[in-house]
């Protein structure tokens, strides 16, 4: 639906490197770099099913199935879960959340302390794990794994594909949305092993086709069965996401950073709920943008030093490692210092 | 609140011609109209419904749930019409077809791509200023250098052969004016259609590209599987309907910005890094693009009005560029002005992938000029080029003096 808003759009500032006017842009489009949990449901035992919107119900960012987002919980670390919503929905993220066993971490959090109407910090979405375009596919879900491929399913089915779903679990009771999978009839094959045993892989497979491709998410000796499966299949047929608990990735700050803009020779601090596009702006330099979401690439910045704590939806992982640019709208810094080719 | 079809009673309704000559020499005049007409008015000669205000345009731009662009982004609707050619994987089409041909575009010319062709643009675009100035003081613009430059770097970079190069300006510009009605510009275009088409298809296949390219990065993603091998050459044919044209007009924008405002030419000699705003800050005041097209997909509520059901409604990117109600002083080419957030590279799903490689052109081209030229005045009257889509200038006649 479009927008009903009727205050007035912002307007733009002149620039502060030449008026000398220091004054922060107001952001053009809803920050949704804070999102509310709208619902919080049990959908299998141990596992929720989280929906988050924008505060004010705004339009969230695009995403592809295969997608994921950064949660960014209280204790500063960051945990990646995929979405397994509805595209369509431009308003709500759904995400599952398994409850690990030792329960200290992030999940038991979710798990726990979450409540409908909390607001949880988010970054992404982000899509390492995309559906490629196929006639035929074959989808492999172990636990948890079967929240990427939901989306992928919904699609494949729309668009008329060929698809089949091995999806296994300890237990059926632990196994989520087996009430969405249910429409799909025999496409589906649910397969708990406290019921069937293991799964039956090498028959799921079949004989190596090169018109196939194969999606399989889930723990690693299951993506390590699938691989050593495929192994006669063309390269490429095969992709893969490790469903890995709890990724502990580096934490996330809650507090100021500084931003040392290495060309104009001036160093800005960034407070937390300020963009280093804005605060860089305040200041005087003018790096052109255009989303403001990390997602169009306009105000690409060359890292000369520091951590940047990426957000955006454009760096792949490699990329991201590298360290060398960084999307200045959304993405901010790990370490105390950053230093910008600015 | 429900919305119910009575309530267009109260839409304002203007039989104006977007794409009559009048307006399109013109379009600021009509684009004003419709803007203080309304969030939403009725174009009654096409039966179509405009957005000219930045808000509509912008919201209709980013909601491709609701204004699909699968049924066409001219006034054609491909539900009732058939296209002229086989529609784009990218520009004409939605989610979820959209996704695969649009991830590996975007990678293809992504930021990070385009760095290795950074210095090479900077050193074709000081050989070909040096060329053009030491012709005279005095040379069209258009003809000598917005035209030429693109032609020269883009069809390298994408892996072009030599030969039939000069066909990509009247394919791009038929392109353009086909999102339009079937009007004499059209009409004009219309008897090199199946030849132009027929080269660019057959400049598309993988053995008629260079090993190394756009084009061939193209068909790697299809080795990959990212795409089929039968998307590669449509991928392959929307740089080369979209990539030549549209920054050919970006640049005679900017340069007609500059030649019309010497005080801003002043600023950028003062401060050469304010080039890439100065070309965001002209794709914004001139908007290359003027219009697209998008599709109800049901009736979708816009304000107290309601866009029908399978509608075809209106996009006028160059007003929303101008819309007061977003742009202090809006019809001043403004360096001093944060242009970011225009319209005229779209916004959303479908914005212009191309558009750091326009940027990287225009910010080669305009570092070479400011480095060169002291000053930069028309020495004659500026001609426009008439496109149904493109705002363009066929000839812009220029005087310099040089540093």
């Amino acid at each position: 639906m479009l927008t009903t808003r009727t205050d007035e759009m912002p307007r733009d500032e002149p620039a502060r490197a030449l008026r000398g006017v220091p004054a922060p842009r107001t952001p053009a489009t809803t920050d949704v770099a804070r999102l509310r949990v709208s619902a919080k449901t049990v959908v299998a035992d141990g596992v929720l099913a989280l929906e988050l919107i924008a505060p004010d119900g705004g339009r969230l960012r695009d995403w592809t199935p295969g997608s994921h987002i950064d949660l960014v919980l209280p204790d500063g670390l960051t945990r990646q879960y995929s979405l397994c919503g509805d595209r369509w929905d431009c308003a709500t993220y759904r995400v599952g959340v398994l409850r690990e066993p030792g329960g200290r971490g992030g999940s038991a959090y979710v798990h726990d302390e979450l409540a409908v109407g909390d607001l949880v910090g988010v970054g992404g979405p982000r899509n390492n794990f995309p559906l490629v375009p196929a006639e035929h596919y074959l989808f492999v879900a172990g636990g948890i794994g079967i929240t990427p491929l939901l989306p992928m399913i919904a699609q494949a089915d729309a668009l008329g594909a060929d698809w089949r779903l091995l999806y296994g679990g300890r237990r059926r009771g632990s196994m989520a949305f087996l009430d969405e999978l249910a429409r799909y009839g025999d496409r589906v094959l649910v397969r708990p092993e406290d019921e069937f045993g293991l799964l039956d892989l090498a028959g799921f497979l079949g004989e190596p086709r090169p018109d196939v491709r194969l999606y399989c998410c889930g723990p690693a000796p299951l993506l390590a069965a699938v691989e050593g499966g495929c192994a006669g299949w063309p390269p490429h047929a095969l992709r893969t996401e490790r469903f890995v608990a709890e990724v502990r990735g580096a934490p996330a700050r809650s507090t100021s950073f500084e931003v040392e803009l290495a060309r104009t020779g001036v160093t800005v601090t960034v407070p937390p709920g300020t963009s280093v596009l804005d605060a860089v702006g305040a200041v005087g330099v003018e790096v052109l943008s255009s989303c403001r979401q990390g997602i169009c690439g306009t105000c690409e910045s060359a890292v000369l030093a520091g951590r940047p704590d990426h957000r955006d939806s454009l760096l792949d992982d490699e990329e991201r490692a590298a360290g060398d640019s960084m999307y200045i709208c959304v993405s901010r810094a790990s370490s105390d210092r950053l230093v910008l080719d600015l | 609140m429900t919305a119910t079809l009575g309530t267009n009673a109260a839409l304002p309704t203007d039989d104006v011609d977007p794409f009559s000559h009048e307006v399109l020499e013109d379009p600021l005049p009509m684009q004003e109209a419709l803007r203080e007409a309304g969030p939403m008015v009725h174009l009654t000669r096409y039966d179509v419904y405009a957005f000219a205000r930045y808000e509509q345009v912008h919201a209709a731009l980013v909601d491709w749930q609701d204004f699909q662009s699968a049924a066409g982004v001219g006034l054609s609707n491909f539900r009732h019409e058939e296209p002229w050619r086989p529609p784009s994987l990218l520009l004409e089409a939605d989610p979820p077809r959209h996704d695969a041909p649009r991830r590996v575009l975007t990678k293809v010319l992504g930021p990070r791509a385009l760095r290795r062709l950074r210095d090479r643009w900077t050193a074709d675009a000081e050989a070909l200023v040096d060329e053009v100035l030491a012709s005279g003081a005095e040379f069209d613009a258009v003809r000598d250098l917005t035209s030429v430059f693109p032609l020269r770097v883009f069809p390298d970079a994408v892996g072009l052969g030599r030969e039939g190069r000069e066909n990509l300006l009247p394919y791009g510009d038929h392109a353009f004016n086909a999102f339009g009605p079937a009007n004499d510009l059209v009409e004009r275009g219309t008897p090199r259609v199946a030849e132009l088409s027929a080269w660019v298809a057959d400049r598309c296949r993988r053995e008629a590209l260079a090993p190394v390219g756009f084009g061939a990065d193209i068909w790697a993603a299809s080795d990959r599987g990212e795409i089929t091998p039968e998307m590669a050459p449509l991928v392959v044919r929307s740089l080369l309907t979209a990539g030549v044209d549209t920054t050919v007009h970006g640049l005679s924008a900017v340069l007609h910005a500059f030649a019309t405002h010497p005080e801003e030419w002043q600023r950028l000699r003062v401060q050469p890094s304010l080039a890439r705003l100065a070309f965001d800050e002209a794709v914004r005041w001139e908007s290359p693009v003027q219009t697209f097209f998008r599709t109800a997909t049901s009736d979708v509520r816009v304000g107290d009005h309601v866009v029908p059901d399978g509608s075809k409604i209106l996009m006028f990117l160059g007003a929303a560029n101008r819309d007061p109600r977003r742009w202090t002083r809006p019809d001043a080419f403004d360096l001093t002005r944060d242009p970011s957030g225009h319209v005229g590279f779209g916004m959303g799903i479908h914005q212009c992938v191309g558009q750091h490689v326009a940027r990287l052109e225009s910010e080669a081209v305009l570092t070479a000029l400011a480095r060169r030229v002291r000053s930069l005045e028309l020495a004659g009257p500026a001609v426009r080029h008439h496109n149904n889509t493109l705002r363009a200038w066929e000839s812009i006649p220029v005087r310099v003096r040089t540093a």
